[in-house]
């Protein structure tokens, strides 16, 4: 963002850059910047909330007024990463004995998932597998994880990008059923913490790590600081 | 087990690693706010369903975003950052809502045709967006009048 921000004003555009890392607004030193130490991927702040979100745009526009730069200001209210309120999502109850937990579990919010679709009109799962095809990517992280090669056990696509896939469905269809705009990190935590895909998928990624797998196959397949 | 704040480790991590130098930065003066035509620039990598998403590796291309259009995906797809927060509302990445209701206020004269979004994960140097991409996104900007860009990082 900082880049284009110098590229920009090179082009006779004036910009203002709303900055997630402080340290890299400092270094960079595009001509405006207002850094809002709010959890990384919520650039403007509070989901849901458009007064707080137009306080942001109000203070950011505002630089544009400075007769020279750069600037670099800071958003007076800052949001915590973490310590916020849990997310409440119910899971489904055992369904189909004769599935994986994981499996029967991402069966079942199908028509949670699909409630989300229908309200927001987007969605970002369908990287490696669209969204009929999440109950199999769960299941081939269900193998890995009990052991399989993850070569051999038919995980589609990149994992990186299968992982992607069955996360967004789970924080599609949990935005849908729980009671507000989530909190902070929310349902992430709730992903990997309360559902059976989430602990699978954590599973599949230690299982190989251990295995050697090339680190960025592993990696990315969910938050750095998640083991 | 603490709860894994994986914010702090991000930050952390970015603070190492080098960044472009810009010599001699420009510095333009925009018009009064009340008579600037906004866009967005996001480095979410969003797109629209139907288009080819970014490349998960280095992709210096951007995507070009219809004004009215909010079926996007976020097409970038790193687990280091919150997600859950654009799934309920994407104006917390990409406050096009917000910018009309600035605009029909008369707080900003109007809003671009289009808007646009790059992946914020790029090679150390940004080459490519430097020298190529970025200045033609600027030109599409110029083209449609913009005076003012607001860029909005994930």
């Amino acid at each position: 963002m900082c880049t284009l921000a110098h590229v920009f004003e090179a082009a006779g555009l004036a910009t203002v850059v709303l900055s997630s890392i402080r340290n890299v607004a400092e270094r960079m030193k595009p001509p405006r910047a207002l850094h809002g130490e709010f959890p990384l991927g919520r650039p403007v702040g509070r989901p849901g909330d458009a007064e707080s979100q137009h306080r942001v745009l109000a203070q950011a526009f505002a630089l544009l007024e400075r007769p020279d730069g750069p600037v670099l200001e800071d958003f007076p209210e800052t949001i915590a990463s973490t310590g916020g309120e849990p997310l409440a999502c119910p899971l489904p109850a055992r369904y189909d004995p004769s599935l994986p937990a994981a499996v029967d579990e991402a069966r079942a919010l199908r028509s949670a998932w699909e409630r989300s679709f229908a309200a927001s009109g987007r969605t970002t799962v369908g990287r490696a597998v669209d969204v009929d095809g999440i109950p199999d990517a769960v299941a081939a992280f269900v193998r890995v994880a009990e052991g399989t090669p993850w070569k051999d056990a038919g995980v589609p696509g990149i994992p990186m990008l299968a992982a992607h896939d069955v996360r967004s469905y789970y924080q599609e269809l949990a935005v849908e059923v729980a009671d507000g705009p989530p909190g902070p990190w929310a349902v992430e935590r709730w992903f990997y913490d309360e559902t059976e895909a989430g602990r699978a998928l954590l599973a599949a990624r230690r299982a190989m790590r251990d295995a050697d797998a090339p680190f960025p196959l592993w990696f990315y397949m969910a938050p750095g600081a998640e083991q | 087990m603490p709860v894994p704040d994986n914010d702090r480790l991000m930050r952390d991590n970015v603070a190492k690693m080098p960044v472009p130098e810009f010599e001699k930065p420009a510095f333009t003066k925009p018009p009064p706010l009340a008579e600037c035509r906004v866009a967005i620039v996001t480095s979410a990598a969003l797109h629209v369903a139907t288009e080819d998403g970014f490349e998960p590796g280095l992709d210096p291309k951007f995507t070009v975003l219809d004004d009215g259009e909010r079926a996007l995906r976020l097409g970038h797809v790193s687990p280091n950052f919150d997600r859950g927060g654009f799934a309920a509302d994407l104006n917390v990445v990409y406050p096009v809502d917000r910018l009309h209701e600035l605009a029909a206020r008369g707080v900003i004269g109007s809003v671009a045709p289009h808007h646009y979004a790059f992946a914020g994960n790029q090679d150390e140097q940004v080459s490519t967006v430097r020298l190529d991409t970025g200045p033609a996104c600027a030109k599409r900007m110029r083209d449609e009048g913009v005076d003012v860009v607001l860029l909005t990082p994930v």
